[in-house]
């Protein structure tokens, strides 16, 4: 029998191209991702070089960055987001590749839109100019985020120049408890593994509380994969995954789906496959997490404390601790339970599809936002804005007072009009609390889409299990 | 690409850990879609306040470093997002390489395409290195040799580093990586029949 592989070794061996002299791998891109802030560099690189994009129908692009959220009839205001989405159309025109205007109701965060339509496939390469590329890992599709140079090279070769990465393991062991969602799995493995844990990785998450989450819960923990430090995560494929992906526009259609699901099972991780490193984490451990502070591995659980630097022995991280209390305006060893908001931000790339937006209408329903929160909930697409209208989600949401809005990144950060003002503290549900993420002086706390409408009915931040 | 082989400079002590690409260079300086102008952004809102004006504290403010060419910065630095605007504001500024413990993945390859030589050196000697950079007037660094050497109290110092060969290359030659690439094409071509043939769902269905 040959050596047990794991899912990342396979796909890795069977998109191999070439092999340089230097030792590196020219590996081979299935699909590339294009939005307007990443790309405008590239496509002039080309132009530049007269070269031109290889593939174009292995490439998809879309706006989501700089598009506004509201009065999207009025187009964008801001004249330099405005010029960056039009020039992603006119490169996407020039070079016949297919581009999802703002008015298009498939329009959305990149890494919403790929899966939902099918680009995104077990098995496949797939590359963007965006960290959060990692999503698409929840397919167990290798995935990963890319600079402007690299978009060009991806778009003029269809390759990439690579090295491969070490494997590493991160199991969940057992079953999560009620109303523990993928985001606090997620929080809890950077809580453990920090934010450089998994540099020089690719991840794989297994065990049976990933096995038992949705392909929305996949993603949203294959998504923050890159906050904690790995190019990229993945989670082989099952059943779950060939059910989402059937009917999808890009998936296979007929006999040929069959083929297709035969061969994405078969990229499963042997048993017996080696990894470089192994974690394991028992998942009913796991209660809502929430960050305090201004990195992604600031991680406590909801019913936990604010940190205090004293107790801290290693100097860096009592500086770190520090700076972070300061910039959040936190006090050490308060309840964290005890910390009151100014917004609500609920979307991004991370929890902005429709199980999130189910889950918030769920503590939404017959409640109110609290008086003088706002509280924004940004659908990820426009197909998930349209399921929600479907599903009077949005009725729900108005009636409690959240503001419904238009697809795209939005808050998460803050490249359009949709931003926190400096020391407005917010409860979001996106991946990243740094300084000045959410708006200059902004503070950000992470959390699941139930934890964030719960802030918002109680004003502060609360097991919303205990509503 | 732009080369880099020798470079002789000041050093800036950056001593923050985890120092993420959105601390490099803020969203509001994404929206260009130009590659260069970006240095005067740099670490825009460690520099200026809220109403603009420059921040005496930090370093990058400071007369002694206003000529500096090397950043000597904490752990885990370029975390976050891979905004390859990060090295274009760095290289921008006139800061060619970069002195850290680690560097997050996306950010110590995008440095490469720039022309910047990211060195990994121990915390304790990046923490030394940064105590010392202000009495030391010049570093000199050599990638080819793959060592750093300063004068300190009049004494001859010498750091050697490592560095990926494949990258090391790289910079030293400035080479055109499409280019190089592209000179491989046949084995494209040929991996993408290959591929069609056993995959053939991959080919031919393009989103309307």
């Amino acid at each position: 029998m040959s050596t047990p592989k794991t899912i990342y070794d396979k796909i890795w061996e069977s998109h191999i191209v070439d092999t340089n002299d230097d030792g590196t791998t020219i590996l081979y891109i299935d699909r590339h991702l294009v939005h307007e802030v990443t790309s405008p560099q590239a496509f002039e690189g080309l132009r530049l070089s007269g070269r031109k994009v290889r593939r174009p129908e292995f490439t998809l692009a879309t706006a989501d960055h700089n598009v506004p959220t509201a009065d999207r009839d009025k187009g964008i205001a801001d004249p330099d987001s405005k010029l960056q989405v039009e020039t992603l159309e006119m490169n996407a025109k020039e070079n016949n590749i297919t581009y999802l205007p703002m008015t298009d109701k498939r329009q959305g965060i990149v890494h919403i839109v790929g899966p939902e339509q099918g680009f995104t496939q077990p098995g496949m390469t797939i590359v963007c100019g965006d960290s959060h590329t990692s999503t698409h890992g929840a397919f167990g599709a290798l995935a990963w985020g890319i600079g402007t140079s690299e978009v060009e090279h991806t778009l003029a070769t269809q390759t990439l120049v690579q090295t491969k990465a070490k494997n590493m393991c991160i199991k969940i062991t057992g079953k999560v408890i009620e109303g523990v969602t993928a985001k606090d799995i997620v929080l809890a493995i950077i809580r453990k593994i920090g934010t450089a844990g998994g540099t020089g990785y690719v991840i794989e998450y297994t065990g049976e509380a990933i096995r038992n989450l949705s392909m929305e819960g996949r993603m949203t923990v294959c998504n923050m994969s890159i906050e904690a430090g790995a190019r990229a995560g993945l989670i082989s494929p099952d059943e779950t995954t060939c059910e989402y992906l059937r009917g999808r526009p890009l998936a296979p259609k007929g006999e040929v789906f069959e083929d297709a699901v035969n061969y994405w099972k078969s990229l499963a991780s042997d048993e017996g496959a080696h990894y470089d490193s192994v974690v394991e984490i028992r998942a009913d451990e796991i209660i809502p997490q929430i960050t305090w502070g201004t990195s992604p591995e600031d991680v406590v659980s909801i019913d936990g404390f604010v940190p205090d630097p004293e107790n801290e022995k290693n100097a860096d991280k009592k500086k770190s601790i520090e700076r972070a209390l300061d910039y959040m305006g936190l006090e050490p060893n308060m309840p964290v339970n005890e910390i009151k908001i100014d917004k609500v931000f609920i979307g991004s790339c991370t929890n902005g599809r429709i199980e999130d937006l189910r889950a918030v209408s769920q503590i939404a329903k017959g409640r109110k936002v609290e008086k003088g929160v706002h509280a924004m909930i940004v659908p990820g697409s426009g197909l998930v804005k349209e399921q929600a209208e479907k599903e009077g989600l949005d009725k729900i949401f108005i009636e409690a007072g959240f503001d419904w809005r238009d697809p795209g990144c939005s808050m998460c950060l803050a490249m359009n009009a949709d931003k926190l003002q400096p020391q407005e503290r917010c409860a979001s549900t996106s991946n990243r609390n740094f300084e000045g993420r959410q708006g200059r002086g902004g503070r950000t706390h992470l959390m699941s889409p139930q934890m964030a409408a719960a802030a918002a009915i109680r004003g502060k931040l609360t097991d919303f299990r205990d509503l | 690409m732009e080369k880099f082989n020798k470079l002789s400079g000041h050093a800036i002590p950056l001593r923050i850990t985890n120092v993420d690409t959105d601390m490099i260079i803020p969203k509001q300086f994404l929206k260009t879609i130009k590659r260069t102008g970006l240095g005067e952004f740099l670490f825009y809102e460690l520099r200026y306040d809220q109403d603009g004006n420059k921040i005496s504290s930090f370093a990058l403010n400071q007369e002694q470093y206003k000529d500096a060419s090397i950043l000597i910065a904490g752990k885990n630095f370029g975390c976050g997002s891979s905004r390859e605007h990060a090295p274009w504001s760095i290289a921008d500024y006139g800061i060619k390489c970069i002195i850290a413990p680690s560097y997050a993945d996306i950010f110590y390859n995008n440095c490469f395409k720039n022309g910047i030589l990211p060195i990994i050196l121990d915390e304790a000697t990046v923490s030394r290195l940064q105590d010392s950079s202000d009495s030391i007037l010049n570093f000199n660094i050599d990638l080819e040799k793959q060592n750093i050497t300063f004068l300190e109290n009049n004494e001859k110092k010498e750091i050697s580093f490592e560095i990926d060969p494949a990258k090391k290359k790289c910079l030293l030659e400035g080479l055109d990586d499409i280019g190089l690439t592209l000179n491989k094409v046949a084995s494209i071509g040929h991996f993408e029949e290959d591929q069609e043939n056993e995959i053939p769902w991959l080919y031919g269905n393009k989103l309307k």
